[in-house]
């Protein structure tokens, strides 16, 4: 561990306490991590491409990046709402409805699937109504997307909100005095300052969409082709014990959520950089 | 997650002029409309269909769900692996932010990345590894079997899965938190002749009390919660290796929809009391800061 090094201070304990975390996160996420990554290149490059480009994996992989990708672009458009309502309004219940934000974090998933399939299955509460514009709430594409949806709403409306807190509003004032209209102000000046907190938000949220499995599973009935999710063909792989080619399906969503954080951590060092100038 | 733990700042009340910093009252009505529809319909409805699909059938059947032994076993084995999870995660949680937030060393961005992978990575890939690593045919598998040892399809299986996912929860609280208090508190009571431990035990955990206690109910709600995980490690032996997420499946495509909805409202009720617990934490830190720096409370200004 020469790489980690340390520089002096006063207090003890650097050694034991780092050296346990290490050996712990070592243990526990590195070591099992880097034997996906071995494991899919059993296959050899060739044998990768097969597992990826086979038509049920290219099918769900479509699936899990769409239904994602549209539930994080709903939650950018009504978490934004959502959360300019409660940071700039005052109204009873205000602060119920911003604890219920989280609901989707503490809720398991298991049960946000099976009531989520309820309330969408076709005698369901909400399936009925879709039923009669002629749209299949459960069982379809569209219902992984509901899904999704609610699984990446308090990602959008947590990174909004600070950022809409943070706004100065000297600057909106200055807008209106010089006579430009509120929806002129709030594309001009507010838009522009949360761009990368809502953009950061909707990464956060497509990340999480496409590994998405427990509230997804029972909402999109599974069917082969159709409305089966990328993580479920991994579960599929292993129960059938194709062990590399369930490696070679993680690897791929792995590669694609670290490109993601990737992203995320650009898009804050830019709203950092935003911010210092703004000041 | 660590930015929710924030003051609310009433500054958009009466201090500006309102007009030019407010939309006309129509819009604001309608922003709030939508609000309130969207957050009552996506979030609120699921939560009422959890319990009304409980008592569909009544009280009676409600709690005659819990006298199967196999709902019984599940809440037993959910209760055991958080047991062992949160204990554990905590004493990783605390060392590591004892050594990241306090000292500088290279190296050290790797450290917290790898403490964040987690969170990044997908359930079920989460229990995959495992399965790579303990399976019939992982890497130890063979060796593991020829010993008479059960990893997967068994328990040990689930406290490991579920400790890999509740890695980051704790030690993400506390980290931003040490960081931002800084070592001067530390350095005192040592000059003072204080003991380490001494100086840890009276100094930084009184300093860190709230966030260490937010950590452990985040990560106790999602080691009791986690589904694709342990779903993919467990094998969903009745009575044996199912966790009550696992039971809320098996129940669910029996369509036995009474029974599962009926532990998943238990799975409901103790994500309302993470929630509820997760707020009052967030008040009291927040009285405790404001107490603290001498300052009027936030609400006041």
């Amino acid at each position: 561990m020469a790489f980690l090094a340390r520089r002096h201070s006063v207090l003890p304990g650097f050694g034991p306490t780092l050296g346990f975390s290490f050996l712990y996160l070592s243990l526990v996420v590195l070591i099992p991590l880097s034997l996906l990554f071995f494991r899919s290149a059993d296959l050899g490059w060739g044998g990768f491409w097969n597992v990826i480009t086979s038509p049920r994996v290219v099918a769900a992989c479509r699936l899990s990046f769409g239904a994602a990708f549209a539930g994080a672009a709903v939650n950018a458009v009504c978490g934004l709402v959502v959360a300019w309502t409660l940071v700039r309004y005052r109204f009873p219940g205000q602060r119920l409805l911003d604890a219920v934000i989280d609901l989707p974090f503490a809720l398991p998933t298991a049960v946000s699937g099976i009531a989520l399939t309820t309330l969408y299955a076709p005698t369901g509460w909400l399936g009925r109504p879709l039923d009669a514009i002629g749209l299949k709430g459960a069982f379809s594409p569209l219902g992984v997307t509901i899904a999704l949806t609610f699984i990446g709403l308090p990602f959008v409306v947590r990174t909004l909100q600070p950022a809409l807190e943070d706004l100065d509003l000297d600057q909106e004032e200055a807008a209106a005095v010089l006579g430009a209209s509120r929806w002129r102000t709030l594309r001009r000046i507010v838009l522009p300052a949360i761009t990368p907190a809502l953009l950061t938000g909707f990464a956060l949220a497509f990340a999480r969409g496409l590994g998405e499995y427990g509230s997804v599973v029972f909402i999109s009935g599974n069917m082969p082709m159709r409305t089966e999710i990328a993580p479920l063909l991994i579960v599929a792989k292993l129960e059938q014990y194709d062990y590399a080619g369930a490696a070679a399906i993680a690897v791929l969503l792995l590669v694609a959520s670290f490109l993601l954080l990737l992203t995320i951590n650009l898009l804050q060092r830019w709203s950092g950089r935003r911010h210092m100038r703004g000041a | 997650m660590g930015d929710l733990v924030r003051v609310r700042r009433h500054r958009f009340a009466g201090r500006h002029d309102r007009a030019a910093t407010t939309e006309p009252r129509w819009v604001g009505l309608l922003l709030l409309a939508t609000t309130v529809v969207f957050l009552g319909l996506f979030l609120l409805l699921p939560l009422v269909t959890v319990f009304t699909e409980a008592l569909r059938k009544g009280a009676g059947a409600y709690f005659a769900s819990f006298g199967d032994p196999a709902a019984l076993a599940a809440i037993r084995l959910t209760l055991t692996v958080a047991a062992i999870a949160v204990p554990l995660n905590l004493v990783f949680g605390v060392t590591a932010a004892w050594a990241i937030a306090k000292f500088e060393f290279r190296g050290k961005s790797f450290v917290t990345t790898l403490i964040d992978v987690p969170l990044a990575v997908s359930p079920v890939i989460s229990g995959a590894i495992y399965v790579l690593l303990f399976g019939l045919q992982g890497l130890l598998g063979p060796w593991l079997s020829a010993h008479g040892l059960q990893v997967i399809f068994a328990v040990p299986g689930i406290v490991i899965a579920t400790v890999f996912v509740t890695v980051p929860f704790i030690a993400r609280e506390l980290i931003p938190l040490m960081q931002e208090q800084g070592i001067e508190d530390e350095e005192a009571a040592l000059t003072l002749g204080a003991s380490g431990w001494q100086t840890f035990r009276r100094v930084t955990l009184p300093n860190v009390k709230w966030a260490l206690l937010y950590g452990v109910i985040l990560c106790n709600a999602r080691a009791m919660g986690e589904f694709g995980a342990v779903s993919v490690v467990s094998g969903h032996i009745r009575g044996k290796t199912n966790t009550m997420p696992l039971q809320v499946e098996i129940l669910y495509n029996e369509y036995n929809f009474v029974a599962a909805f009926a532990v998943a409202s238990l799975l409901a009720l103790l994500a309302l009391v993470t929630l509820a617990l997760k707020t009052l934490v967030e008040r009291l830190s927040a009285a405790a800061v404001t107490l603290d720096s001498g300052l009027p409370a936030a609400e006041e200004i």
